[in-house]
């Protein structure tokens, strides 16, 4: 393991609150965005001269553009529910990493600039003025917030931190202080198509590989299609799907679904990603011009359906902003949602019985199940409220014969973000990432001990990566982390008689 | 009547009115930005009937506040729901005759009493004992509290001490309810009682008691799960 200068959050048999330390994360902060990141997005290159006007103007802008920002930036009592919600507080016992006290640095200055108390009587309402020390905070403690919504489950007004955060980054990079890692990945979706940077012919590669590989392994031709027009379902899906671990074992059980029930798909060189980060730094437009890159290759490729791969914050942007941003989709066939998760997709072909598994294939694992926030507070699956809980269980206990869930608070509408989510993934907040992780972690270790859990499942591309990277910390193997589509693809029958 | 009878009239006619438009101009603003994104927190209900459940559910129960911390969602309800009690048992000084149910409620309105001072102790305690409450709170949170607790010690040492003449009390509301105004008891108690609900009334639309219609305006609550069925206009109000 390598060396580490922090400290590893001790995980114990039962969860606990710490008591606050002032600035205990006081000194993390991601890189800052370089002059060309920023201006490939339409940001300025560094921190222009006027930035404190820019900033309240922009901020006025963005009170009057969302009604979330300035409902939220009224309402708040301090009741101090949503103190102990947050993973990152919980891992690292910071103050200003509790939802109410990141809201306030961005309140303070609302109320200073915007309101009566603020402006008159500063002191009393807890006001400040927009100096570059706020500044500084606001862009250590807004890139320590995984945009999870843990919080806005259990405020009593729904104030959702991270519809603060994505305006606080926002504010950030229009006066010239992005975030490297988001910036620069946003940049390569523009210049080459996806995350990773991977072009065309290199991807054509992969995939040719990809179904060499599963021909040697189970001798079964089992195709990775990639721009066939006429298909009938575009699979969209994170990049890092592609070839990073465990990742390409989902792939691979999607295109073994796909194959096995007959479904005609491919992939596209235009769309070959998922992930749009423009949600991450909070800019609409951004966002939108990422997601368009899915309707254009719909329509180029003359599909039927779109489908979503295994990634959360990407389905998040899928479900609920793409009819309205580069929607309507009413070129794609009315029989089926738009867009449609893989885990519907595949939980509807179980329930047809157009799957069989060999559950036995699953029989060294002891699996349980992670709720990526983005999936379970953003988004739904199926028809009815909480599907999204509902199906991947329903899916894995189709493929696994051993399934067990972590404690209650922990999953479902209350789980913990994997600690790396929101733009996060990135090497300079390894700290940040491993200590975020710990809440998680600490139930993990509850099933691992009383069920021999071997195994957490995921549907999300920055859970796995993020799991892989953080659990060697806590001692936990970093193979733990699989996709949900790897249980299915090792478990599913080929070949047999639908 | 007296000059004092002539200032609480006044103060009472002035405060109405900021309260009244200051948060009339919060609804307004509120309902002119539009929310251009889905972003109900899910599970959220798939119906605008089933929102109105949420909501209610929200408004009655405070169920987030119960999800998270029964401490805080027991003072916190006690609190609320003895304010309502209180008020309704208030509406006497309004009402002639009396209504029924208003009558029939009126040793409720006490009990409320009592559950108001029990909560508000309830929560301001918490803003000393528990760090992170204490870290979070300013001033202006300890005083709020403050006086909404003088407001219901006034009010029930009215009850129990120092009784005041409540005839004479109801004739002067009925003159403000009517414009035909009668002369204020002069019991410091009562005058302290009802400065202070002044204060409040003032506060109000400058202050966090905005979050009682900004409960309405949550669109991660009031928003209805149904992006993939309906298209939401980016314009949508
Ligand atoms: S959105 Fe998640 S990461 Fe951000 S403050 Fe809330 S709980 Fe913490
Ligand atoms: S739970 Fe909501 S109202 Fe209470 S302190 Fe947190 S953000 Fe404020």
């Amino acid at each position: 393991m390598k060396k580490v200068e922090f400290d590893i959050p001790v995980i114990t048999n039962h969860p606990i609150t710490p008591s606050i330390k002032e600035g205990a994360m006081a000194h993390v902060r991601p890189f800052v965005a370089k002059q060309g990141h920023q201006e490939a997005l339409g940001f300025p290159g560094e921190l222009v001269d006027d930035w404190h006007d820019k900033a309240i103007e922009k901020m006025r802008e963005l009170l009057g553009k969302y009604r979330s920002l300035q409902v939220f930036m009224d309402s708040c009592v301090k009741c101090g529910a949503c103190t102990d919600k947050c993973h990152y507080f919980l891992g690292t016992s910071d103050p200003k990493n509790m939802p109410v006290a990141r809201q306030d640095l961005m309140r303070k200055v609302y109320r200073r600039y915007f309101t009566f108390a603020g402006k008159y009587f500063p002191k009393l309402v807890g006001a400040v003025d927009l100096t570059k020390e706020v500044l500084e905070d606001w862009y250590s403690y807004y890139h320590q917030c995984s945009e999870c919504r843990r919080c806005s489950v259990y405020c009593p007004y729904g104030i959702d931190t991270a519809e603060v955060t994505m305006a606080g980054r926002e504010i950030l990079a229009s006066v010239g202080v992005g975030q490297k890692y988001s910036n620069e990945i946003i940049g390569k979706v523009y210049k080459i198509g996806n995350n990773l940077g991977l072009p065309e012919k290199a991807l054509a590669n992969t995939l040719e590989d990809l179904e060499e590989e599963v021909k040697d392994d189970i001798d079964v031709d089992v195709r990775f299609p990639l721009d066939v027009k006429g298909a009938d379902v575009l699979l969209v899906t994170p990049s890092a799907d592609f070839f990073a671990e465990p990742h390409v074992d989902g792939l691979i059980g999607y295109a073994k679904v796909f194959h096995q029930a007959g479904v005609s798909w491919t992939l596209s060189s235009h769309a070959s990603e998922a992930a749009n980060f423009g949600l991450f730094i909070g800019s609409q437009d951004n966002m939108q011009k990422v997601a368009m890159r899915v309707r254009e290759a719909a329509l180029e490729l003359g599909v039927k359906r779109i489908i979503v791969g295994e990634c959360g914050h990407a389905w998040r942007v899928a479900y609920s902003y793409w009819n309205t941003l580069i929607g309507p989709f009413d070129f794609l066939d009315p029989k089926y949602p738009v867009p449609q998760h893989i885990c519907e997709s595949t939980y509807d072909l179980i329930q047809q019985g157009a799957l069989k598994f060999n559950k036995e294939e699953n029989d060294d694992k002891i699996v349980t199940f992670h709720d990526s926030c983005n999936v379970s507070r953003a988004s739904r699956m199926g028809n009815m409220p909480g599907g999204q809980f509902v199906i991947p269980r329903e899916i894995i206990k189709a493929a696994c014969n051993h399934f067990v869930d972590m404690r209650e608070d922990t999953i479902k509408e209350g789980t913990f973000c994997c600690g790396g989510g929101g733009g996060l993934l990135t090497d300079d907040l390894v700290e940040l990432r491993v200590k975020g992780a710990s809440p998680r972690v600490q139930a993990l270790h509850e099933v691992i001990e009383q069920h021999g859990v071997t195994h957490m499942a995921a549907i999300c591309a920055i859970c796995k990566s993020q799991f892989t990277k953080v659990l060697p910390y806590y001692d936990m193997q970093m193979d733990m982390i699989i996709s949900v589509h790897q249980l299915v693809g090792d478990a599913l029958e080929l070949g047999v008689e639908r | 009547m007296s000059f004092l009878s002539y200032l609480y009239a006044g103060l009472f006619y002035c405060a109405a009115m900021v309260m009244v438009v200051g948060v009339g101009r919060k609804v307004m603003v509120y309902t002119r930005i539009p929310a251009p994104l889905k972003i109900p927190t899910t599970p959220a209900p798939t119906t605008r009937f089933g929102v109105v459940g949420r909501m209610l559910r929200e408004v009655v129960f405070f169920e987030s506040l119960f999800k998270s911390s029964k401490w805080t969602w027991l003072f916190g309800w006690a609190f609320h729901f003895g304010l309502l009690l209180a008020l309704i048992r208030h509406l006497r000084y309004f009402t002639e005759p009396v209504w029924s149910w208003v009558a029939f409620l009126q040793s409720a309105g006490i009990y409320g009493g009592y559950a108001m001072v029990f909560g508000l102790l309830g929560l301001w305690g918490r803003r000393f004992f528990v760090d992170r409450v204490r870290y979070i709170s300013a001033p202006s949170d300890h005083l709020m509290l403050a006086l909404i607790l003088a407001i219901a010690g006034s009010g029930l040492l009215m009850k129990y001490v120092w009784h005041t003449d409540v005839v004479a009390l109801k004739a002067f509301a009925l003159g403000l309810l009517w414009f035909n105004w009668a002369p204020l008891p002069s019991d410091p108690i009562l005058l302290i009682h009802l400065g202070l609900v002044i204060c409040l009334m003032f506060v109000f639309p400058i202050s966090k008691l905005l979050h009682v219609p900004g409960l309405f305006f949550s669109p991660t609550r009031n928003q209805v799960d149904d992006s993939r069925e309906q298209r939401h206009a980016p314009t949508s109000v």
